[in-house]
């Protein structure tokens, strides 16, 4: 373990400076999401997640959102275990009927001022399951979403984009928590 | 001699035969198979329901032979399979929810994946009103003295998918779990029921966000198999391709944040950089970082060119050049192997009676790997280990992960070698009738089984069932007299689906 932590020390950290455009534009995206957090809460923004039916694929990106390569809690972005710690509810699918009450009661439980994220094509309407018995066809039939993010997964990327995108929104005033 | 498949087929119409043949049988051998299966001569593969009949997929496990049995049940009441065979309870009671199909005398009929929200019972079957009120559901009793129940879910503390597990502990040490699962069914098999191909195809590949490449890849077999498709063989080799990436992108996630759930975040972090590289190069050669929708029935619809292979090449070096550090590291530190050494053994004989797939089987003796066990191409045409080892324990299970690992690299490494030129996906012909098909693909997790029958260019009936039904109910086994900090290591290190499960 030593000979590994003690190589990174010198070994250029994964989030290169200008390793592509890719990967720069995730840095700069990451840093103003952070910025404009701080300027709307006066601190970072703590966000809870809660699968309601995807399919995994959504939680598998949010997920890479925290690895070496975007490690968006740099930024003061943080996904919180608790909803009372929330300011940002990312919910994923396209809440199925069994997911609903346990959904409510998780926004119930983030307090003012709050933001829903719908995450993902499921999220929207349904995606491809809406029409069927078992959901509810989008998070907005169930909760107020302040902002949609499209993609059958959206890539970390988008999803920096989207945030960024929901907290200059709120910034004007035109998101009432 | 003839095998026992044999001999239960013998004398009867077959209904099916691609490739596997399925006949209906009466309650007397229903009820002999079922007790086949509980004195372990056969493997329950998956039991499911049409409105007025229900099927059982076995699996003869020395002679590697498998055959679908099916009982006519217009009376929708049929033996029960779980009072013999436990692991065929949960799929009972899925096929009552569903189909309302009732196993008599089944030692457990409480609700599985129907929590009273549908507005409607039995939506597959024929539909009656929802019960007016929900009744409670009754977890099983632990009676002592000094016991407490630990309630967690459908929402979890992590980012991860949702289902309610009931802990009944003693001070630390847990004397039972049970899950009740259910919470992210969507009713897939039920939006099955009419899709013409592109949209069911479209459909399996999200049964199960990390077992995408697995579904898509099973469900296209089944339909070819039904339909006799001839599927190209670059298209053969480059799903194999996909599969193998799809493998190595989860064992690598897996194993770092399997040692996180043990607080050991070094290794999380390095294994998920790695497991970026694969999305980021997934993402390069075909488009998609988990490379969702590229398999369909009849081929796959990305080609790949020589510069995305050579940069899933680059990105197979640099794990060859950073991933055995990382294995060192896992052995060398004593902190971690205090957690994941003798921690939540599975028993080899639970799994093998609850025919457990993927590493959780391959970590407690049971060699299955429906890759070497049923050969399907390409990969009756490669070099590969299916590595087993008898401890049981999450440590077996993270080096059966680590071994994989290995073993996926190198099977790239042949099928880069070896990748045949030619055309991507064959034409589909028109067709009249009802056509049956089946499929077995290894997952990242283990045996993936759909099973459909098409009629007249449409899916008329279509189960996919997910080697997480297999698994689900272990993770209750190894548990118990485990304390209750080491449940999610226990957990991560079974990595069950609950979207493939709930379906």
């Amino acid at each position: 373990m030593r000979k590994l932590l003690f190589e990174s020390l010198f070994r250029r950290p994964f989030t290169e400076q200008a390793p592509s455009s890719d990967d720069t534009a995730v840095a700069e995206l990451a840093t103003a999401v952070g910025r404009a957090a701080r300027r709307r809460l006066g601190r970072s923004l703590s966000i809870r997640e809660v699968d309601a039916g995807s399919c995994n694929g959504c939680e598998l990106e949010i997920h890479a959102l925290n690895n070496a390569y975007y490690d968006v809690e740099r930024f003061g972005l943080r996904f919180v275990a608790s909803p009372r710690h929330a300011d940002v509810l990312m919910v994923t699918g396209p809440v199925t009927k069994n997911m609903r009450d346990a959904l409510e009661r998780t926004y119930h439980a983030v307090p003012n001022p709050k933001w829903v994220v719908a995450i993902g094509d499921c999220a929207r309407d349904g995606g491809c399951f809406a029409g069927s018995y078992a959901v509810v066809g989008g998070v907005s039939e169930v909760l107020p979403v302040d902002l949609h993010i499209p993609g059958c997964p959206p890539t970390p990327t988008v999803m920096l984009k989207g945030l960024l995108a929901l907290l200059e929104r709120a910034d004007t005033g035109a998101v009432t928590p | 001699m003839p095998s026992l498949i044999d001999r239960i087929l013998e004398g009867r119409e077959i209904l099916q035969r691609r490739p596997w043949p399925r006949t209906v049988v009466g309650a007397h051998l229903w009820k002999f198979v079922a007790n086949e299966l509980a004195q372990g001569r056969l493997r329950l593969l998956g039991l499911w329901g049409e409105p007025a009949m229900v099927h059982m997929a076995i699996m003869d496990e020395d002679a590697a032979e498998i055959a679908v049995v099916s009982l006519d049940c217009a009376d929708r009441i049929y033996p029960s399979v779980g009072l013999r065979h436990p692991p065929a309870l949960r799929l009972e009671r899925a096929a009552y929810d569903l189909f309302g199909l009732t196993a008599e005398a089944a030692p457990d009929a409480r609700p599985w994946l129907d929590h009273n929200c549908w507005g409607a019972r039995f939506p597959l079957g024929s539909r009656i009103d929802a019960l007016p009120k929900a009744t409670p559901y009754r977890f099983l009793p632990a009676e002592g003295d000094g016991l407490h129940q630990i309630a967690v879910g459908p929402v979890h503390a992590g980012i991860i998918e949702p289902g309610h597990f009931r802990f009944t502990a003693s001070g630390e040490t847990v004397v039972r779990l049970e899950q009740r699962l259910g919470y992210v069914h969507k009713g897939i098999e039920g939006l099955m029921a009419g899709a013409n191909l592109e949209r069911a195809a479209q459909l399996a590949g999200r049964v199960s966000g990390d077992s995408t490449v697995a579904y898509a890849y099973a469900f296209s077999r089944a339909a070819e198999a039904a339909l006799e498709f001839v599927v190209p063989d670059r298209a053969i080799w480059l799903r194999a391709l996909l599969a193998e990436l799809e493998r190595l992108a989860n064992h690598l996630g897996d194993i770092g944040a399997i040692c996180n759930d043990a607080s050991f975040t070094l290794m999380h972090a390095h294994c998920s950089v790695l497991r970026e590289s694969v999305l980021r190069a997934s993402n390069s050669a075909f488009g998609h970082r988990l490379m969702r929708d590229i398999i369909v029935p009849g081929g796959v619809i990305r080609d790949l060119n020589d510069e995305g292979e050579k940069i899933i090449q680059a990105a197979l070096d640099n794990i060859r050049l950073r991933f055995p550090a990382l294995v060192e590291l896992y052995d060398n530190t004593a902190s971690l192997q205090d957690r994941t050494v003798g921690t939540g053994v599975l028993k080899p004989a639970l799994a093998r009676q609850y025919a457990a797939g993927g590493y959780i089987g391959r970590a407690s003796g049971r060699a299955f790997d429906a890759r070497r066990a049923l050969a399907y191409p390409p990969y009756d045409d490669l070099r590969f280990e299916v590595p087993v080892l008898n401890e049981g324990d999450v440590n077996a299970r993270v080096w059966i992960r680590v071994r994989e690992v290995e073993q996926s690299l190198s099977l790239i490494d042949q099928i880069f070698e070896r990748l045949p030129e030619g055309s991507l996906r064959a034409d589909a012909e028109q067709f009249r009738g009802a056509r049956e098909g089946m499929a077995i693909v290894e997952g990242f997790r283990g045996d993936v089984l759909v099973w459909l029958r098409l009629r007249d260019g449409q899916i008329e009936r279509c189960h996919l069932r997910d080697p997480s039904w297999f698994q689900w109910p272990l993770l209750e086994a190894v548990i118990e007299d485990n304390i209750v900090a080491d449940f999610p290591l226990c957990n991560k290190s079974f990595n069950c689906s609950y979207s493939g499960h709930d379906l």
